[in-house]
């Protein structure tokens, strides 16, 4: 063979390829002349620490930014994307963690919105529902093109917007950190769908911190670190697990806390308590029907569910954010009054809510501000009705350097990494002392190392006495570090277990609605 | 199969800029005022005019004529003032277009003030016509304030119907009832309605030997440099851009967002108020029912906060702008230059500047294909538009650039 020939059979098998790829923004270099392929018939996985520059490259592989230095090709061939049409033109998409769907439209509504394939002609409703359905078919990816998107799982809207880049003639497709707001169940799926647009010669690129799913989908990683390339490993030849992947990333090995089971059985008067808590979703649907839990200082319950079955609305009722409509929730004993974000903080409770970006963080302002969000009216930041800048620097610096946040105090929330901003809500919640840490899905979106210091953290803080309520939809991440499980399904409160010798098998019979009884375990 | 060239229309679209030039901010306002300038140099032309003699004729009567320039910043004092009062609700996306009737109301009760108190120290009567008109004004913008905290109503609406009720209730006072207001002192003032006069000794004073700087303009500069402080570096401004930001991040905050809804409604009624007060101090004397409605300056205050992105510095720049066009306006319209003409050159410039902002962040793209790779797309897509999609530009909230949305705490 040539090397002509083995050049031009490269290129048909690079669907996008980056080289020498370099961007900056101010005070990072988070691309630092990065090579990348993304090959058909390949799930390609890009890994790397929050801030490593994933995210960049693939908005630079997608035409939302443009490189500093280097080249994407197409087919072997420059191309200077001007915007992300360019990228669609050439076959290229990516589907980002905020869906850009319009809720109040069906899918096929939602495929065909703003594409203008259709301008002028009308829009042919029955054919493009049967593209639709057939899209939906080839990749076993099952939604009715006639549904309204508001009442879709978060799971199969992630669908429509697959379908909509098949639909536009995708030959790439990229993904960030799509598992994270799915279910072991709906990534499961994902999964299947996403091997067989690889073997149908389409290439995938593939974001996540999930490092078991990495090593169970994919045919090749490329790993980043502070913007370069610091490894990759060909999956098909060389079987690489989590482990062996996490060694790629960060150089060590990481061990995840756990809980000593050992540790004295919290004692003493709940800090937290629910009695018969009920609450409504927006919908006027019931979110949280009698809900009773209590949680001891030291403690840490963890609430395990299928996503979606009123863990949000826990966490927004404790926090004040939702009204409940029925039932009590007590903090150290005094009742909290509904609907007051306000005094649930100035008495004790800390809380990471689900969503971070735009309640937990206003993304539009710098690191420094959302660091005193909550904490704006102490004394000791200011001098009568003025904040002190000086005094709010040195506590967000503090904050950045103990949790390792890779970013300045005057950055703009928006401009970190998912991981980052992240690490910002949590660094001022768990660093404001609470009595009572209300945390939901504490991990997500973090990388491995992070993910480490994070559950040390926590663990740390619940010997210090803090009562914590860990809403998480990783039910490995409770049994860690949960001392009881509250499972939670359709708003109710299926059984609270020990989790000491509980077993996964039975959590699952309660997440799925079951009763303890079915499950045969012995309430506590 | 049709492609574009076939049907004939080239495609125009907007794309946003990955990357704007760091200039192109600040330096687009006065480039759009240059080119409003040269289009309208072109629309006098074709009307048979000496576009040169008229634009300087405007710079003479604007600022360099004795007294011109005091005339300008009088014009610019009330923008100045309505302009401050809608950046401060419309930066919080409150949408509070009372102004006009806020203004009003604050100079009905501000004229009651200046002629009670007249004749004590005039640091005496000034103060209490600015605080009768900050009472006015924060009492007509609490109307609505408290109807959208309690009821829901739209604020737009509600503003917008105020500002209708307000001008009659001054005609009422001056022309149909014998109120404390009126001038019934002489025989004529019998017949021909007015308003009572201030006494000449509580005319609010002006300072400067150049030119006269009325003291609303001065107190208006005063209030601007204040409210840049007070948003960046108090408590209550904290409060004020973490709302404005995101209303789900302040409520989790602790925020009482309809307690602050009401104060930011009321200090933006205090600010249309003392509008009005140094109306009647420094400009007319005496309530003026007709002027002050035909003056609409809460609505022209919106468009002068808005050329700036409602910085509150940039809008003593854009007041004076605005302020300098409508002297200018007022002394050139004549037999040979009618008024339509004159606004219609007013009208380009704050046009384009507003336009220009768009043209800062988006780049226009006139029958372009998009550069594409080699690879041959599949048959059924040759003849595909680049689709403008709906993410393109939100994509996941991180924008390359931080948002121009002008925030007193940013210089933008
Ligand atoms: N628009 C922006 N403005 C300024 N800095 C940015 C911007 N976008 C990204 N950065 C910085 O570039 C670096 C890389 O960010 P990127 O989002 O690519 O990380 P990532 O690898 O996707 O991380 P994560 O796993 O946390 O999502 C970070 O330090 C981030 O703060
Ligand atoms: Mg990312």
């Amino acid at each position: 063979m040539t090397a002509a020939g083995t050049a031009t059979q490269d290129q048909d098998r690079h669907t996008v390829s980056a080289r020498g790829i370099t961007k900056a923004f101010p005070g990072v270099t988070a691309n630092d002349g990065v090579d990348f392929d993304a090959d058909r018939g390949e799930v390609h996985a890009l890994l790397g620490e929050n801030g490593s520059g994933k995210t960049t490259l693939c908005k630079i592989l997608t035409g939302l930014y443009r490189p500093d230095a280097g080249d994407v090709l197409v087919g072997g061939n420059p191309v200077n994307f001007r915007s992300p049409a360019d990228a669609y033109d050439a076959g290229i998409f990516m589907v980002h963690q905020h869906f850009s769907l319009v809720s109040s439209m069906t899918v096929a509504e939602n495929v065909v919105l703003g594409w203008q394939r259709h301008k002028g002609r009308g829009f042919n409703r029955r054919q493009v529902e049967d593209e639709v359905a057939r899209a939906a078919e080839r990749f076993d990816m099952p939604v009715d093109p006639r549904a309204v998107i508001s009442r879709l799982s978060v799971g199969e809207r992630q669908r429509v917007e697959i379908l909509k880049a098949f639909y536009r003639g995708a030959r790439t497709l990229i993904l960030d950190e799509p598992t994270s707001v799915l279910t072991p169940q709906e990534a499961e799926q994902l999964f299947v769908s996403l091997r067989r647009m690889a073997t149908e010669g389409e290439a995938v690129v593939f974001i996540s911190h999930k490092l078991d799913e990495v090593s169970a989908l994919c045919d090749r990683v490329t790993v980043l670190r502070q913007g370069r390339v610091s490894g990759s490993a060909d999956l098909r030849s060389e079987r690489v697990d989590a482990r062996g992947l996490a060694r790629m990333m960060v150089g060590r090995d990481i061990a995840f806390a756990r809980r000593s089971r050992s540790a004295p059985v919290a004692e003493g008067d709940p800090a937290l308590e629910l009695r018969y808590v009920s609450a409504l979703d927006a919908d006027g649907t019931t979110a949280l029907h009698n809900v009773t839990l209590s949680v001891r200082p030291g403690e840490i319950l963890g609430v395990a569910g299928v996503a979606g079955n009123g863990q949000v609305a826990l966490g927004e009722v404790i926090g004040g954010l939702r009204k409940r409509t029925a039932g009590e929730v007590r903090l150290r004993g005094e009742p909290l009054p509904p609907g007051n974000p306000r005094a649930a903080s100035d008495r004790g409770l800390a809380y990471v809510p689900e969503d971070r970006i735009g309640t937990g963080l206003a993304p539009g302002l710098t690191v420094a501000d959302n660091c005193v969000l909550k904490s704006f009216r102490q004394r000791q930041l200011g001098r009568g009705p003025f904040l002190v800048k000086s005094r709010i620097l040195a506590r967000t610096r503090r904050l950045l350097e103990a949790f390792n946040v890779k970013g300045t105090s005057e950055s703009l929330v928006r401009q970190l990494s998912g991981g980052n901003a992240q690490k910002v809500l949590l660094a001022r919640e768990i660093s404001s002392a609470p009595q009572v840490l209300v945390v939901a899905t504490p991990t997500r979106g973090l990388d491995v190392s992070a993910m480490e210091s994070i559950r040390g953290l926590l663990l740390e803080a619940a010997a210090a006495g803090t009562a914590i309520l860990l809403i998480s939809e990783d039910l490995g991440e409770i049994l860690d570090l949960a001392d009881r499980i509250a499972v939670i399904s359709r708003g109710r409160i299926q059984g609270v277990l020990d989790a000491d010798g509980a077993d996964p098998e039975q959590v699952g019979v309660l997440m799925m609605g079951g009763s303890l009884e079915d499950a045969g375990a012995s309430s506590l | 199969m049709r492609l574009r060239s076939e049907i004939g229309v080239p495609e125009i679209r907007f794309e946003k800029r990955l990357k704007p030039p760091r200039w192109l901010g600040p330096a687009t306002p006065p480039i759009a005022v240059i080119v409003a300038l040269a289009i309208g140099a072109l629309v006098l032309w074709a009307s048979g005019r000496d576009a040169v003699d008229i634009y300087q004729r405007m710079a003479r009567s604007a600022f360099t004529n004795p007294g011109a320039f005091s005339n300008t910043l009088i014009a610019a004092t009330p923008l100045l003032l309505t302009g401050l009062a809608a950046a401060v609700t419309f930066r919080m996306k409150v949408w509070n277009i009372g102004a006009d009737g806020q203004l009003m109301i604050g100079a009905v009760l501000a004229a009651a003030a200046g002629t009670f108190f007249g004749g004590r120290s005039l640091a005496a009567v000034m103060a209490l016509m600015i605080l009768a008109g900050i009472v006015g004004g924060c009492l007509w913008a609490s109307i609505a304030a408290l109807l959208r905290v309690y009821l829901n109503t739209n604020e737009v609406l509600t503003t917008l119907m105020l500002n209708y009720i307000a001008p009659l209730i001054l005609f009422y006072l001056i022309f149909n009832s014998t109120s404390y207001w009126r001038d019934l002192s002489t025989q004529s003032a019998r017949v021909f309605p007015q308003a009572k006069t201030l006494a000449e000794d509580a005319f609010w004073p002006t300072y400067g030997a150049a030119a006269a700087v009325p003291f609303g303009f001065l107190l208006g500069v005063v209030l601007a440099l204040a409210l840049y402080f007070v948003v960046r570096n108090t408590r209550f401004g904290f409060q004020m851009r973490v709302s404005a930001d995101s209303p789900e991040a302040a409520r989790y905050a602790g925020i009482s967002t309809g307690r602050l809804l009401i104060l930011v409604m009321l200090l933006s009624g205090a600010l249309a108020g003392i509008a009005g007060a140094s109306q009647i101090g420094d400009v007319s004397h005496r309530l003026e029912p007709k002027n002050l409605q035909l003056a609409t300056f809460g609505y022209t205050g919106i468009a002068v906060a808005a050329l700036v992105r409602y910085h509150p510095i940039g809008i003593v720049v854009s007041a004076i702008l605005v302020g300098a066009l409508n002297n200018a306006g007022f002394n050139l319209q004549g037999p040979d230059l009618p008024l339509g003409l004159i606004g219609v050159n007013q009208g380009i410039i704050l046009m384009l500047v507003a336009a220009s902002e768009v043209t800062a962040r988006y780049r226009l793209v006139i029958g372009r294909r998009a550069r594409r790779g080699d690879r041959a797309p599949p048959p059924e897509q040759a003849t595909l538009e680049p689709g403008a999609s709906p993410e393109q530009g939100t994509s996941d909230g991180t924008d390359e650039r931080p948002r121009q949305d002008a925030r007193p705490g940013e210089d933008s």
